[in-house]
């Protein structure tokens, strides 16, 4: 009967409706959150400033002094430190980080380097998990509101892997988060740190600092909170993306939402009115076919 | 007026304090040091101590700070704390719970850990009682 495939469309539109609803709702959720995660992304910024040029301060007028951090890079084990998200719906943030450093693990394996691996994130720790790749360290529950405690921790794991040999060079496959319309996916080195990296802005005349201890004895300590806040920082922006990636996944998926209700509306009215023209035409054929009986009778 | 010396205490997830200074008094890791306008080019390590900031139109700020880093340049005062907090946003039963319990902590055991505990909370509790001193003279 051709009820029935109304009813059916009609449940389904139902459900279509439902989902719409809370694809719709994650959409400003996301939203509102991406300017909450902006707003932190700047006031972490006159921190990794006032940071880099006390670095910088001190190379121009001591001279940088020699330290483990401080080289240029130099094959070995590489280390990779990803930035994912513990939730998915996000799009692509979590898959296309993910995916670039599966192919350069394999490209290593390949070439019989090692590697180590830090992982953030629920998403890249089931990921790698999957594939029985080993993490050498991994931290979840950070993305959506990172602090200074997280970073820490992960550039302690990440410092004392550098410090032991388990990795010579460190990368951070992470999505940088340009303004809310821009993210880009990038391999960003982390450690050791290029030296030039903090003289190639100095200007000429140096002020003469007196500095408490040795530079030799700051170096170190200075540039292990360098990595940390370097780390902070690309986790907000890892996070601020992540929003706008779900903000941008639930809106498609909610104009989706809205291609399917029309469509099914638009078959579930055809079928009624199919099942109506069938319905009179049932009756004009069952009216025909008593005249037709009636007037043979009268011939008879 | 009295001379003033540009005064920023920043720490990873905001910055607390910009804005001028007559004095700023902190412990480095060689001492006490007070920095006063056009003090001379200084970079040094912040040990674990409470930052006295004065300030030429306002009442004085305190601030507890767990380690860190100080530069002097032009005129200007930054320390770059890893944790920081102002006296006002310090919870003083937390601190005096955290005191007694590095304090038990410490009477069987000598442990770096409690130790540096310890500290934090005292630091802590000398600057929200600073605060209450200055304001009930």
């Amino acid at each position: 009967m051709a009820g029935g495939q109304e009813r059916i469309l009609k449940r389904r539109i139902k459900s279509v409706q439902a989902t719409k609803k809370i694809t719709k709702a994650m959409e400003l959720i996301a939203a509102s959150r991406i300017v909450k995660a902006m707003g932190r992304i700047n006031d972490a910024r006159p921190y990794l400033g006032a940071m880099t040029k006390v670095v910088e301060d001190l190379a121009a007028s001591a001279g940088l002094p020699k330290s483990t951090y401080l080289a240029e890079p130099f094959a070995g084990a590489r280390g990779y430190l990803v930035i994912g998200s513990d939730r998915g719906l996000c799009g692509s943030f979590n898959s296309a980080a993910l995916r670039l450093v599966e192919t350069s693990i394999k490209e290593l394996a390949r070439q019989g380097s090692s590697f180590a691996l830090v992982t953030v994130g629920k998403k890249a720790l089931g990921f790698f998990r999957y594939r029985q790749i080993s993490i050498a360290h991994s931290v979840v529950g950070v993305t959506e509101r990172p602090t200074y405690a997280h970073a820490q921790e992960i550039a302690d794991a990440v410092l004392s892997m550098f410090d032991s040999g388990a990795a010579t060079t460190f990368d951070v496959v992470t999505t940088r988060f340009y303004s809310s319309g821009l993210q880009k996916l990038e391999v960003i080195p982390l450690l050791p740190i290029e030296p030039e990296k903090f003289t190639k802005g100095l200007s000429g005349q140096a002020l003469d600092f007196e500095v408490e201890p040795s530079p030799e004895e700051i170096i170190d300590p200075l540039l292990r909170m360098y990595v940390a806040e370097v780390i902070f920082a690309l986790l907000l922006e890892a996070s601020a993306s992540e929003y706008a990636y779900r903000q941008r996944a639930m809106k498609s998926a909610t104009e989706n939402a809205e291609e399917l209700i029309k469509k099914y509306t638009r078959i579930m009215n055809r079928a009624r009115q199919d099942s109506i023209t069938t319905e009179i035409m049932e009756i004009v054929g069952g009216a025909e076919a008593l005249r037709g009986a009636a007037n043979s009778d009268e011939l008879d | 007026m009295a001379a003033t010396i540009d005064a920023e205490l920043l720490t990873p997830e905001r910055p607390l304090f910009i804005g001028a200074a007559t004095m700023v008094t902190l412990r480095t890791g060689d001492g006490d040091i007070a920095f006063l306008a056009h003090h001379a080019p200084f970079m040094g390590t912040v040990d674990i101590c409470v930052v006295k900031v004065e300030r030429p139109d306002a009442a004085t700020l305190y601030a507890a700070v767990h380690g860190g880093f100080v530069q002097v340049a032009k005129n200007k005062v930054v320390i770059l704390a890893d944790i920081a907090e102002l006296a006002n946003e310090i919870d003083v039963a937390r601190a005096q719970h955290a005191k007694e319990r590095a304090e038990a902590a410490l009477a069987h055991s000598s442990d770096a850990m409690a130790e540096a505990a310890l500290r934090r909370a005292h630091v802590r509790l000398a600057v929200s009682s600073a605060i209450i001193r200055s304001s009930h003279p």
